[in-house]
Parts: structure tokens; C-alpha cells; sequence
């Protein structure tokens, strides 16, 4: 894996720049095309100068891009940049909530006395034999101390 | 009866940690026993369509762990660790290699909180080496279950 120092200021960058509410609202106008400052400030009750200052913080973290296009300079979202950001924690965030439901439906079952613990039990001791073994040498496991 | 619970994951900016918390209504015994089982451990693991086979699962402080998660077309996606630290219903401290990824090893902690009334909530905090081995660490470990977990998700948010 090539470890690119300045991608860490850049990512650190980016998820500052997403922190604030007016900035995700130009990100958001952005996914739907390339627009001016003057039509990213129309939505908002602030001036263009804040507005101006809200895409200069997008711009370095490499979320939004600005083309010299004479006076217009309609700037553009990088949605690449964008992607890299939101990509793995999405991912995180929905393998571990699925996770954490089948959890959610083990524990009801293990709280519930119609459910067979026994076949479970004996799949944990069946697989559970390296712990058996370190048992048997005299090993005590955390879980039988107290 | 099927709550929503929240799930509250915070990834710094600039330093290569994950931090969750998430409450079950369970106590903590019946949590960390889920944990350190095998045979509780296969039960909600692993994506869907996969089979989980534990090789070795040692929770216990000096152990070690190794499974695969094996799909229908023949993909295979293994991982492994240590136990660095396992105190029983408090804390555990752990390796993770995925092996498609050998090398990049992440810490991973956990600790079981205890609510009262029978219920649990788990903080998780894992170290990464750098950001760029979070990221493609996370997104591969991901690979494995992806579609399922869409699909499961839909099915779970549909079934409330």
C-alpha cells in the first residue's frame, strides 16, 4: 500500500469541510451540476462573501473545483473526492448495524427458555477445544476465575 | 420486538481510529458470552450466504482466533488475530488481519458496559496503521458481505 502523507491532511480536510451545515448544502446543489457563486449563495441568507469563503474551505479539501471561465467561474463538485470520503464508513457503518441485529435476534434467543441451548452449547464446545485443551493442562481461562 | 437502537460510530479527522457504541437489551454476561463462544459467535458474525468456518476461537487473554467466510461461488475471505486481553463481561483487546490484506493489522478493544436493568452498551475503538490502511482495510473486510448486507438491511428496515 503507498502511504501518500498529504492524504491525510486532505481527508482530514474533507471531513471538516463536511462538518458545516451550509457546506453540505453547496455540496449537495453541486451534485445536481456545476453552478456560480452567485447561484450557490441565491438559497442561503448569507452574503456572497460568505458564501465565497464556504467554497474556498470545499475547494481545499478537494471537494469542489472552480474552471476560469471568464467571469462566470462555476464551480464544480469533485464527486471522486467525495466518494473516497463517504465510501468506507458507509460500508463500516452497515456491515457492524447488521451485525449488531443478528446480535440483537441472538440475544433475544438466548434470553428465551423455549430456545434449544443445547445444540448450541455443543457447537461451542465442539469448536471451542483449544480452550478444552488449555483447560486440561492446568491453563485456567479468564472466564473460570472469580 | 425488534427496537432501533442507536449505533454511534465517530471516525476522527486525521488519525486512523473508529469508535462505535451501541446498546443491546441484554446483560452483559449474555453480551460478552456471545462474543466468546464459537458456536454463539457463527450466529451473527458473518454476512448472509456465507458460511462461517471457525477455525480456532480462543477468546481468552493469550488466545487467538482464525475463520472464513465462504460464499456460494467458491470466494473465500479469511481472517485472524490474537487476544491480547480478554477480561470476562468487562473488556477484550484483539488483532485483526484480513488475509487478503496480509500485514495491516488493526487493534481493536472492546468494552462491555454496564447499564442496569439488564441491559449492555459496547464501546469499540480500533486503531488502524495509517488512514489509507483504514480505509482499504474497512473496504475490503467489507467485500465479503456487501450485497447481503444491503439486502439484509432493506429486509430488517422493512420488517419495522
Amino acid at each position: 500500500m503507498i502511504v501518500d502523507p498529504s492524504a491525510d491532511d486532505r481527508l482530514d480536510r474533507a471531513f471538516t469541510a463536511l462538518a458545516d451545515p451550509v457546506r453540505r448544502r453547496i455540496i449537495a446543489r453541486l451534485s445536481r451540476g456545476p453552478a456560480t457563486v452567485n447561484e450557490l449563495a441565491d438559497p442561503f441568507d448569507i452574503s456572497k462573501q460568505a458564501v465565497s469563503k464556504h467554497i474556498q474551505v470545499l475547494e481545499q479539501a478537494g471537494l469542489v473545483t472552480r474552471t476560469r471561465d471568464a467571469q462566470r467561474r462555476p464551480v464544480h463538485l469533485n464527486a471522486a473526492q467525495l466518494e473516497a470520503l463517504t465510501a468506507w464508513i458507509d460500508k463500516y457503518r452497515l456491515i457492524h448495524e447488521q451485525r449488531f441485529r443478528s446480535l440483537d435476534a441472538l440475544l433475544d434467543a438466548l434470553d428465551s427458555p423455549d430456545t434449544p441451548q443445547d445444540a448450541t452449547q455443543q457447537h461451542a464446545t465442539q469448536q471451542d477445544a483449544t480452550q478444552q485443551d488449555a483447560t486440561a493442562t492446568g491453563v485456567t481461562p479468564p472466564e473460570e476465575q472469580e | 420486538m425488534t427496537t432501533t437502537k442507536s449505533f454511534i460510530i465517530t471516525a476522527p479527522g486525521g488519525v486512523p481510529y473508529i469508535d462505535f457504541e451501541r446498546d443491546f437489551d441484554a446483560p452483559v454476561a449474555a453480551v460478552f458470552r456471545a462474543h466468546s463462544e464459537p458456536g454463539l459467535i457463527k450466529q451473527w458474525l458473518g454476512p448472509r450466504g456465507y458460511e462461517m468456518d471457525i477455525e480456532r476461537y480462543d477468546f481468552t487473554t493469550g488466545g487467538g482466533y482464525r475463520y472464513i467466510h465462504r460464499n456460494g461461488q467458491g470466494e473465500e475471505f479469511a481472517f485472524n488475530g490474537v487476544f491480547h486481553t480478554v477480561r470476562q463481561n468487562e473488556f477484550a483487546i484483539q488483532t485483526f488481519e484480513f488475509e487478503g490484506f496480509p500485514d495491516v493489522v488493526s487493534i481493536e478493544s472492546l468494552r462491555f458496559e454496564d447499564l442496569g436493568n439488564g441491559r449492555t452498551r459496547l464501546h469499540g475503538h480500533a486503531v488502524y496503521p495509517t488512514l489509507e490502511a483504514r480505509d482499504a482495510m474497512v473496504a475490503s473486510n467489507m467485500e465479503a458481505g456487501m450485497t447481503q448486507g444491503y439486502e439484509r438491511l432493506d429486509e430488517l428496515v422493512g420488517a419495522q
